[in-house]
């Protein structure tokens, strides 16, 4: 009995740890992806170095942007190859106008871009730009000949 | 002009004069500010000045084009008639705009994509016409019979294209086109117009450049056809009999290229 109870109580100990634990994980993963008031101490979490050009707020909440970005591009880009809407709220172009970083004016090419930046961070395989063009159409024209 | 701006004005006296204005008092109680009878006199105005002055001429035309939120739709189908007698041997203007608006490189390889080309014609008394040919945008088109993917598809209005996003660069397609229309991409790409997407891997054709007709603009070969003056493309509607490449087709006399397969093309040509 008194065996028992001892086992018992050093699980709850070690289950209050794990927990403890857990929710720092959480608060540390919230910080990383939160955007940091002004003033607080700096996180010890490397962030994606990227920040919007354009001022202003995205089509959506960023929350559900930064989840459900590609939903909104894989649905619009059905609309627009196949029935040739050509909506701008949910297009490619759209994004990629806002995105443009304000040095290079692409959405590419550097860890700081908007879109490579947080897909490096996160690791996900970013295709779009292998045929997108990665910059503004104004831009583009200023670039020169294509290859 | 006299037509259309006279009427209304007439009309315009007898509603509002007399009966309209009691009405007219009450209504205003509860929307101040808003005149219903000049709206009404306004309407008729627009409506005056949209009928037709003479078959096919208005005094103002409504934009025909469709808004960006609606699809497209299987009343149009786009077509081209290619005139070879206005086109000029010498003349590549319609395919130097094809690379400028499609983004195809300006250098050309020999695995350089081509979406339009000028092609010569000879008949047996060594006559030569110059022809421009690019994808024939078929009714029923074997390359769309063909893909194993559903990639290349028509699309309600007439044009074939080629889903990149579902592309594998099988290459069925090109040995399935009876025109050689089609090109696979076999270098990687930079600088594309936002407009067209395109890069390695996938196989692609004329497109009637779709991002302008989606936009109530002509494709960018006929534009620079025009340009030139010698107006050897005409792009329109071929569903509409009143359009203007439909007169013309049933004016002169117009060959599908390889007719015999049947495939019902979008691209007529004069003069072959």
């Amino acid at each position: 009995m008194e065996r028992g109870g001892a086992i018992g109580n050093g699980t709850w100990r070690r289950a209050a740890l794990v927990a403890h634990v857990f929710s720092l994980v959480v608060a540390l993963a919230g910080t990383a992806f939160a955007d940091t008031p002004a003033g607080a101490p700096a996180s010890r979490v490397p962030k994606p170095g990227v920040a919007a050009t354009a001022p202003g707020r995205c089509v959506e909440d960023t929350a559900f942007m930064r989840r459900n970005h590609m939903e909104l591009l894989r649905h619009q880009r059905d609309l627009t190859v196949h029935d040739g809407i050509r909506t701008t709220k949910h297009s490619l172009a759209n994004c990629v106008t806002c995105h443009a970083d304000a040095k290079t004016g692409r959405v590419t090419g550097s860890k700081d871009a908007f879109c490579e930046g947080c897909h490096t961070y996160a690791g996900v395989k970013l295709d779009c730009f292998e045929c997108h063009a990665d910059r503004p159409k104004a831009a583009v024209a200023n670039a020169g000949a294509p290859r | 002009m006299m037509s259309a701006a006279g009427p209304p004005q007439g009309a315009n006296c007898s509603p509002s004069g007399g009966s309209a204005a009691a009405p007219a008092a009450s209504v205003e109680a509860h929307t101040p500010g808003i005149d219903h009878a000049r709206r009404q006199i306004l309407a008729w105005g627009a409506a005056m000045a949209g009928v037709a002055i003479a078959p096919g001429i208005t005094l103002f035309d409504l934009a025909h084009g469709r808004p960006p939120a609606e699809a497209a739709s299987r009343t149009k189908r786009w077509g081209m008639l290619v005139d070879a007698n206005r086109c000029a041997p010498d003349c590549d203007a319609c395919v130097t705009a094809c690379d400028k608006e499609n983004g195809l490189p300006t250098v050309k390889t020999a695995t350089s994509a081509q979406w339009i080309r000028k092609v010569e014609l000879k008949d047996m008394r060594g006559q030569a016409k110059s022809v421009p040919m690019m994808c024939q945008h078929c009714a029923d088109p074997p390359c769309v019979d063909v893909c194993p993917t559903g990639a290349s598809f028509k699309r309600a209005d007439g044009i074939v294209l080629v889903d990149r996003h579902t592309c594998i660069g099988c290459r069925y397609c090109m040995m399935a086109c009876p025109y050689k229309a089609r090109s696979f991409v076999h270098e990687p790409v930079t600088g594309q117009n936002p407009d067209v997407p395109r890069g390695k891997g996938c196989v692609e054709s004329c497109t009637l450049c779709v991002h302008r007709i989606d936009r109530d603009q002509i494709p960018a070969c006929v534009e620079a056809c025009a340009a030139t003056g010698h107006k050897a493309i005409l792009f329109g509607d071929l569903n509409d009999p009143t359009s203007e490449i439909s007169r013309r087709i049933a004016e002169v006399a117009s060959v599908q290229v390889r007719a015999d397969l049947r495939l019902d093309t979008g691209v007529r040509y004069v003069g072959l």
